[in-house]
């Protein structure tokens, strides 16, 4: 028995999102009494993937295979699974990703394991296993329990309170065993905006609204981003409008985001908007309206223009550095 | 073309929740339900892909008889006929479970379901299916287009999106903009009415049990800042929040 934590790479590094799985699945072995070992795929090195000891691993398998350097959902599944045959794992643990779905799900069919996405908590072991997960889009949690012998538990942003150690990581080839069925998918472009925090695994996320009044205007909500560190975003019609990118697009129907701080700009916060981001630690509104419903949802506001109240606090950030 | 929709009976997004039974069930009161958004999605492209290349358009539901309005309103928007495997869509595996034995007993080109159901939202079910049926499942999906045998795709990946090319049969997870929401009219009410709807009896056991709900604890009163003052903002961030 041992816990198995499948790490997703960016440019060869682990991304963050992972290095919180990685550390959920050190505490969930600590729990259990055993050890946790890392599974990355793709283009890499020895130095970059050692970090995950400063996460609690104390093991990382690398499949660098060169065929695996572009993700295919597929071929990674099949890697993941021999991976738990490999180290006996029972606890498979992920960050929830677009990618992470889609493999996580292609391993539990493959292992008949229980499956429990939206983790926002370690587990409970005192009877069984149990997780407390985010339900109806972060209105409401469900504890669950796992009832088969293997276990996937895809967790949350902000699962867990990562401390960092001084652990260290050995790092080991894995070959796993790759059959051409499982290439079958070709990804023939790929458009990613460089340079950017990536939305879902932000800390800081400022976002806004149809307030802004068009995508001329967006300049303020970058500065005041790039003053902070923090990941841009925007309600549904902005992005329906094409004033922003889809992938910017937050709520309901969008991406569901849990940042340390959400900075509101120009939305009303309709139930559709909050749903993606009422799991937020700290959310700030700014709005011309007294009465947006947001405000309900902030813990601090400010009833103002954001064209003047935008420019003023990057200033005030600025200052502040 | 045989195309599979797989829909999900769900509490309308402006739905208060709340739970009953000692919070261990669901408050049906008053809750309106609706087609799942992004099994709306699914549904849409999977009839505008009939118009264009022919074929069938099946939808199944994993639900109990409730789920029928919703399923007569999916058969209004252009499906042609429908499959309800009669229970309580308790937990991901079974419910792909069931998909899958469905699936299995017909040659189906493209199985389409949103990227996540609104009410457990864990966006895995396309991928079981895939598995289980030993095909390639991609979500999510927000361009589909078939040339001959093959999917011509366009998946969001974070912070952008992949074009992806694959043969039938496929496993797909859609979302916004692979097609626009359509609305039923008349005639399609109409003719939805004497469409065959099948109830078949569940296979398989589920891997989870759902054992208690909570609503999030009550966020306490926000904190205002006239407009004057908005610098003051971030030092509250820094010292107060601490979140800078
Ligand atoms: C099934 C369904 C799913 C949906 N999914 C989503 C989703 O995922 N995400 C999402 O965001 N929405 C979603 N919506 C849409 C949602 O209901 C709202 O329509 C949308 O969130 C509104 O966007 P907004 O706040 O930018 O625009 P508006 O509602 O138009 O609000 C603009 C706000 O800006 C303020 N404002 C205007 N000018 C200024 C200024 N100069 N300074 C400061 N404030 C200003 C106004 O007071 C107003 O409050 C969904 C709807 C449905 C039916």
């Amino acid at each position: 028995m041992s816990v198995l934590v499948f790490a997703e790479l960016d440019n060869g590094s682990i991304k963050k999102s992972s290095l919180e799985a990685i550390y959920y699945g050190s505490e969930v072995a600590k729990a259990k009494g055993t050890s946790t070992t890392v599974l990355a795929i793709g283009e890499s090195n020895s130095d970059a993937l050692a970090i995950a000891g400063k996460f609690g691993a104390n093991k990382v398998l690398w499949a660098s295979d060169a065929r695996l350097n572009s993700a295919s959902i597929q071929a990674y599944s099949s890697v993941l699974a021999e991976a738990v045959g490999a180290t006996s794992a029972e606890f498979i643990i992920l960050a929830k990703s677009s990618l992470g779905d889609a493999v996580s799900a292609r391993v539990s069919a493959k292992l008949k394991a229980s499956i429990v996405s939206n983790v926002v908590d370690l587990p409970d072991f005192s009877n069984g296993v149990t997780v407390k997960r985010s339900i109806y889009t972060g209105k409401a949690f469900a504890t669950v329990a796992l009832t088969a012998d293997k276990k996937v538990i895809a967790i949350k942003k902000n699962a867990v309170n990562v401390v960092e150690g001084d652990g260290s990581a050995s790092v080991e080839n894995f070959a796993p065993a790759l059959n051409d069925t499982d290439f079958a998918v070709k990804v023939t472009g790929t458009h990613k905006a460089s340079g950017q925090v990536s939305l879902p695994e932000a800390d800081l996320v400022v976002s806004a609204g149809r307030g802004l009044k068009g995508p001329e205007n967006w300049g303020i909500v970058e500065d005041l981003a790039t003053a902070l560190g923090a990941a841009t975003a925007c309600s549904k019609p902005v992005s329906d409008l094409d004033w922003r990118p889809h992938h910017e697009h937050v709520g309901q129907t969008g991406i569901k985001v849990s940042p340390n701080l959400y900075i509101a700009c120009g939305i009303s916060g309709a139930i559709q908007h909050l749903a993606g981001v009422n799991s937020s630690k700290v959310i700030v509104v700014i709005n011309k309206d007294p009465e947006a419903p947001f405000f309900k949802a902030a813990d601090y506001g400010i009833v103002g223009d954001v064209f003047d109240v935008l420019p003023r606090l990057t200033k005030a950030i600025q200052a502040s550095k | 073309m045989k195309i599979l929709v797989c829909i999900t009976n769900v509490p309308d997004t402006t739905a208060k929740i709340s739970f009953t039974d000692g919070d261990t069930k669901f408050n049906k009161t008053g809750v309106q339900y609706i087609c799942g958004p992004y099994d709306d999605y699914a549904l849409s492209r999977a009839v505008e892909l009939k118009e264009q290349h022919g074929g069938t358009v099946t939808v199944l539901n994993v639900g109990e008889a409730e789920s029928e309005q919703v399923i007569r309103k999916c058969l209004a928007i252009g499906a042609d006929d429908a499959i309800r495997v009669n229970t309580e869509p308790t937990d991901s595996y079974f419910v792909a479970e069931q998909i899958a034995h469905i699936a299995s007993q017909e040659n189906y080109d493209l199985i389409l379901m949103g990227r996540e159901s609104i009410d457990f939202n864990s966006g895995v079910v396309h991928g079981l299916v895939g598995e289980m049926l030993g095909i390639p499942s991609l979500s999510p999906v927000m361009k589909l287009e078939i040339d001959g045998g093959v999917a011509k795709m366009t998946r969001e990946i974070e912070g952008g999106k992949e074009d992806i090319e694959a043969s039938l049969p496929l496993v797909l997870g859609c979302q916004e903009p692979i097609a626009e929401w359509k609305i039923p009219n008349m005639r399609g009410i109409m003719s939805a009415r004497t469409k065959p709807l099948k109830v078949v009896e569940p296979v398989g056991v589920g891997l989870t049990i759902t054992e208690k709900y909570a609503l999030p604890a009550p966020k306490g009163a926000v904190k205002m800042i006239p407009a004057e003052e908005a610098e003051k903002l971030i030092d509250l961030l820094k010292n107060e929040a601490k979140v800078l």
